[in-house]
């Protein structure tokens, strides 16, 4: 799960980490007083940030620096309610619901730190680079040598010893090191606490004085662990989300929206995806990847193939089922049961293979669905693109 | 011979009388498989179908019924605590079917079977499977067929695709692996690899890989080291866009590593006979080995 900026630094500040001050607001008015709020306490110059899930704000003009809060009232007028459209979203862009007013800070260096974990040491690792500003994945490509690893120990944490090694890395000395050191030991603290899968401060910067402060905050939460941690499920902002992967999340089914046209219905990640490739491969493109699960009931199947069949843009349809531990009759009756609540006006395409196959199709027959039978994967994805022309 | 499990496992099921560790306890032993014991916590004295001992702990499962390979059957909230508690018995392999469970506890059982002497299996995957010989885990036996083929995956149905074109053209399989989905998992491509490597019955094997991680690299990394067996290798993904999780929590592409491309690149560059479309997996497989 994916928080918001001004999400992820309050709880950079629950655990110590400097951030600047800032104000969220969803107005102009609001925004105009966040900033007076700012320039009371001395502040001259005002960040306007977009709160989108999206990366590459800068690029999409979604990050505005304001000299007076009426300037910021009008930076921030003009960004509120319109599509931001960055390098991370589509060309139809996200909507700019809420922005972040923040106090400028004077930078004299840019640094990266992230956590994230590192799938073959099995452990979290830090990424450190004097390289700050940009992507990471700019510098891990252009200049590897800049960039600075340590891992952190399962079931000990970091100690005080490695952080420094980290801060040293970074280049910072006297006591710009110790409050580096001190910023690297809490952000280690708080990605094990929040069982976090990325917290990344890009960039985190060493003010004219001195100080380390976190002028950007980006943190992903292991959707796994939202079961036992219900604070951090509190944060999610459903507007951010689709629509229809919200609907099948709460039929425990795994949705995501694509752009494509022939819409797939799948049991299993693995052979979802690899139906997508076949799409692909037969001149099709894929509407969406759907898999709905091992254990798919009668009800799950249904639900299922009513969400299928809102997406948008859709030409034709596939339904690849490999039964093993879903059995093809009640993938069956799983459709037959969704059908009085839906106009099937395009192509289906169905094969059912393994567990009880044969009585599904029996069933699927003497339903009201017109479908085209495959045999094979590949003459499935075929016919169904062949189908949607 | 074949890899992890033969006729010989003796296999203990945790959560063997929740709704899931029942169907599929009676699904293996169906196939054949020796399951000696089940644990469900406080349900100790109990026994499953009239035949297999219910026990409260793995370590009285180990004591009583001499059970050597686990499978789990746990919900997530307890899932990592049970894999715990069979490398602790000293079981020789365990096997976790559970998916969800969250990724830094997953970092601390893997820490903690390594120091037990357990290979972990998973967790979120399909288990392991001998055709003839013995299955722990979920995957529909009848598609199998005993043979020469050794088989590793990434994903649960893909791989039954995967077995079921092999035995379509004729081949069987001597094991197949699902190594599970998730971003932190017990046993690699590389492992599976190495024990097919040493299997004497194992003549060829089928990587099947998916977007996300760089498990494929490593794998090609050791592949293009004279490895001495032909490899087939499909990676699924290739139409996934990027920063989106598909299903499995492993398969997601972020900054751009981990590709589908970059896998296949590499795989082949290792020697590896890579196919665009998984319904090639079992024909190609075919050609190289020649079939009767």
């Amino acid at each position: 799960m994916k928080l918001h900026e001004y999400q992820s630094k309050a709880l950079l500040r629950q655990y110590g980490i400097p951030v600047p001050e800032s104000e969220v607001a969803d107005s102009t008015e609001a925004a105009e007083v966040a900033a007076a709020g700012l320039a009371e306490k001395g502040y001259t110059r005002f960040a306007v940030k977009a709160q989108v899930h999206a990366g590459g704000r800068g690029k999409g003009g979604g990050i505005k620096l304001a000299d007076s809060p009426s300037e910021a009232g009008e930076l921030a007028g003009a960004m509120l309610g319109t599509q931001l459209v960055t390098p991370q979203t589509g060309p139809e862009g996200v909507l700019v619901r809420k922005v972040l007013i923040e106090g400028g800070v004077d930078i004299a260096d840019e640094l990266y730190l992230g956590i994230t974990i590192d799938r073959s040491k099995k452990r979290p690792v830090i990424i450190a680079s004097t390289e700050g500003g940009v992507e990471i994945e700019e510098v891990a490509a252009n200049k590897p040598d800049k960039i600075h690893n340590e891992w952190i120990t399962p079931g000990r944490g970091l100690e005080t010893f490695e952080a420094a090694g980290v801060a040293y890395a970074l280049g910072l000395e006297g006591k710009t090191h110790r409050a580096g050191t001190a910023v690297i030991k809490k952000l280690a603290e708080m990605f094990v606490g929040l069982s976090a899968s990325l917290a990344e401060i890009n960039p985190l910067i060493v003010t004219g004085d001195g100080q380390v402060v976190a002028l950007d905050a980006k943190i992903n939460i292991d959707d796994n662990v939202l079961f036992r941690r219900p604070d951090l499920e509190a944060m999610r902002d459903p507007s951010e989300e689709d629509e229809l992967e919200i609907a099948a999340a709460e039929h425990s089914l795994s949705y995501i929206s694509l752009d494509g046209t022939v819409g797939c219905m799948v049991n299993g990640a693995g052979l979802a995806m690899a139906t997508m490739d076949e799409i692909l491969l037969a001149g099709g493109t894929p509407a969406n990847f759907l898999d709905v699960g091992g254990g798919a009931s009668v009800e799950r199947v249904a639900a299922a193939f009513r969400i299928l069949m809102r997406a948008p843009r859709l030409n034709s349809v596939l339904i690849n089922i490999f039964g093993g531990i879903v059995r093809g009759d009640r993938v069956a009756k799983g459709i037959i049961e969704a059908l009085p609540t839906l106009e099937v006006d395009i192509p289906v395409t169905v094969r059912l293979q393994g567990t009880k196959a044969e009585e599904g199709r029996k069933l699927l027959q003497e339903s009201s669905l017109e479908f085209i039978v495959a045999e094979t994967l590949d003459e499935a994805a075929r016919k169904a693109v062949e189908a949607g022309k | 011979m074949s890899i992890l499990v033969d006729a010989d496992s003796r296999v203990v099921v945790q959560g063997i009388t929740g709704t899931e560790g029942s169907f599929h306890t009676r699904q293996c032993i169906e196939y054949g498989t020796n399951v000696v014991a089940g644990v469900t916590p406080g349900k100790g004295g109990q026994t499953f179908d009239d035949s297999v001992p219910v026990f409260n702990t793995v370590e009285e499962a180990r004591a009583k019924a001499e059970a050597d390979v686990s499978l789990i059957f746990v919900p997530p909230a307890f899932a990592a605590d049970a894999i715990k508690e069979a490398a602790a018995a000293g079981v020789r392999l365990a096997l976790c079917v559970t998916e969800g469970i969250p990724t830094l506890d997953m970092v601390d059982v893997v820490a903690y079977c390594l120091e037990c002497g357990t290979r972990l299996i998973g967790p979120n995957c399909p288990g392991v499977i001998s055709p003839g010989k013995c299955k722990v885990g979920i995957m529909p036996g009848f598609v199998h067929l005993e043979g020469i083929v050794g088989v590793i995956s990434r994903s649960g149905t893909l791989t039954y695709e995967a077995v079921d074109q092999l035995t379509r053209v004729g081949l069987g399989q001597s094991t197949s692996v699902g190594i599970g989905g998730d971003p932190v998992n017990g046993t690699s491509f590389r492992d599976c690899l190495e024990m097919f490597a040493e299997d004497e019955e194992t003549k060829g094997v089928v990587l099947i890989g998916e977007i996300g991680g760089s498990a494929e690299e490593e794998a090609a990394d050791y592949l293009a080291d004279d490895y001495p067996l032909p490899v087939v290798a499909f990676i699924a993904g290739r139409t996934a866009p990027p920063g989106k999780r598909m299903g499995h929590a492993g398969a997601i592409i972020a900054g751009g590593k981990g590709t589908a491309d970059e896998k296949m690149r590499v795989l082949s560059e290792a020697g590896v006979t890579v196919v665009e479309s998984p319904s090639a997996i079992g024909v190609t497989m075919a050609e190289i080995l020649g079939t009767d």
